[in-house]
């Protein structure tokens, strides 16, 4: 499942375990939770690392779970649910008040893309694990606020029409390349060794964490919209 | 304060002394007046280039002057105020006819760094200078024409996410590796140098003004939205 641990300014948000970390609504609801945790024990200085073990980073909604609803429309009504649980967590990552980071060491799959995506920073292992849409290739068509997380994270739309309209499976070197993530390296330690040396130096900056997170909103706002987050202004106080 | 020369088809805005340039409203309202001068006297040709003496393009709204209001509120409503009052500024550079550069031969910073990008062209200096967005650090939120005048003239992401979220005070060679500025010189002569050059060479195309300022409107759509600028259309007179 997922648990969270803090080392100093630092919170860590791991997916446990060797499986595909497939998002139902167990899971979703963890996140949820550990993610409040997150918000609630925030400071000056905070950061996020969220990272997993094992081949995958996340492969995904759970699609055995929504396939034993046993009938075609019960699966489709699965999914549509999870689709629909899976929106907060996309809000409170961009309401987060402090710097986040994913850690990719393995396949960031739909919406494992997405939950990576959904970071400030990505940092990615060059030589193994993919960023993969595969939606076009199962047939399913775009969430609303998947479409706008990636039309305002990934500005390049020739990336974005590779990985919508193509499937494209991208690897690490291209993903840093093309500017889907921030830096790939060369293996599972060198990723998770970077992702903290990231977040303690965002960290040393002491940002104040409301004003960090409306100045991200700002930056997204058709995809804050969408979510149904509320903006607040913050004037100087003290100069 | 600010100055306007013509030099033939040329219209040279200074902000002159080696201060800070800071916007408070007489600069503002002397800035306009001037625009306002620019756009009278705009013939087929005619190029804009804004320029600033010393070691600062700009450093933004005078905060010494919203400080002077004695209160923290006092403070507050000061700097809204300025962000009210500039943003007729960057409407009318909007709304320009004729092609516009910023020589950027010192820091550009907050406003001043918005000012600069309300140009179609910036030129910078390699050796000196850098373009900041500090609200981060001094925990202040952006205005909505300033969010979305980044967000349509920098397609990157990756950038606007380094310039608002980490607060980077990003040097000419990288402004020019990254998109944000047209080219980097190395000296302030050559930036001048450059600039004119450029200039001269849009004038040649003797572009209809007002088209010129309704395609570029067209092309910043949201942000003209927000700066309430009406459109235009123009169909063939002759061919």
């Amino acid at each position: 499942m997922c648990t969270l641990e803090k080392r100093g300014n630092v919170f860590i948000l791991t997916f446990t375990g060797e499986d595909q970390h497939r998002f139902n609504p167990n899971l979703i609801g963890s996140l949820l939770s550990l993610l409040s945790q997150v918000k609630a024990e925030a400071t000056r200085g905070s950061a996020l690392i969220t990272q997993a073990q094992g081949k995958f980073f996340s492969n995904g909604f759970d699609l055995d779970w929504a396939q034993a609803a046993g009938s075609e429309q019960g699966a489709a009504e699965r999914l549509h649910h999870m689709v629909a649980l899976f929106k907060p967590v996309t809000a409170a990552l961009l309401s987060l008040p402090m710097p986040t980071v994913a850690a990719i060491t393995g396949h960031a799959a739909a919406a494992g893309f997405l939950l990576a995506l959904s970071h400030d920073y990505l940092i990615m292992r060059k030589d193994r694990g993919v960023l993969y849409m595969s939606e076009v290739d199962i047939a399913l068509t775009i969430p609303d606020y998947f479409n706008a997380l990636f039309r305002e994270k990934i500005g390049d739309a020739s990336v974005r029409r590779d990985l919508l309209l193509r499937g494209l499976k991208m690897k690490g070197d291209e993903a840093e390349k093309r500017g889907v993530v921030e830096a790939a390296y060369g293996g599972e330690a060198e990723v998770r060794e970077a992702s903290v040396r990231l977040a303690e130096n965002l960290g040393k900056r002491k940002w104040n964490g409301e004003v960090y997170a409306e100045i991200r909103k700002g930056l997204y706002p058709q995809l804050s919209a969408i979510l149904g987050l509320t903006h607040k202004a913050y004037t100087i106080a003290r100069l | 304060m600010c100055t306007l020369e013509k030099r033939g088809n040329l219209f040279i805005l200074t902000l002159t002394g080696e201060d800070q340039h800071r916007f408070n409203p007489d600069l503002i309202s002397s800035l306009l007046d001037l625009l306002s001068q620019v756009k009278a006297q705009a013939t087929s040709g005619s190029v804009l280039i804004t320029l600033a003496q010393g070691k600062f393009f700009s450093y933004g709204f005078d905060l010494d002057w919203a400080q002077a209001a004695g209160s923290e509120r006092g403070a507050a409503k000061r700097l809204q105020d300025m962000a009210d009052l500039f943003k007729p500024v960057i409407a009318t550079l909007l709304s320009l006819p004729m092609p516009t550069i910023a020589a950027i031969t010192g820091h550009a910073v907050a406003a001043g760094f918005t000012l600069a990008l309300s140009h179609d062209y910036l030129i910078m200096r390699k050796d000196r200078g850098i373009l900041w967005m500090p609200e981060v650090d001094i925990a202040v939120t952006l205005p909505d024409y300033i969010n979305a005048l980044f967000k349509e003239k920098i397609g990157d992401a990756s950038v606007r996410r380094d310039l608002f979220l980490r607060g980077l005070k990003m040097k000419g060679d990288e402004a020019e590796k990254r998109g944000v500025v047209k080219a980097a010189y190395d000296g302030e002569a050559e930036v001048r140098e450059a600039s004119v050059c450029l200039a001269e060479n849009l004038g040649k195309r003797k572009w209809h003004g007002e088209v010129y300022a309704e395609i570029r409107k067209g092309l910043y759509p949201q942000l003209s939205a927000i700066l309430g600028l009406s459109h235009k259309v123009y169909a063939i007179a002759r061919l």
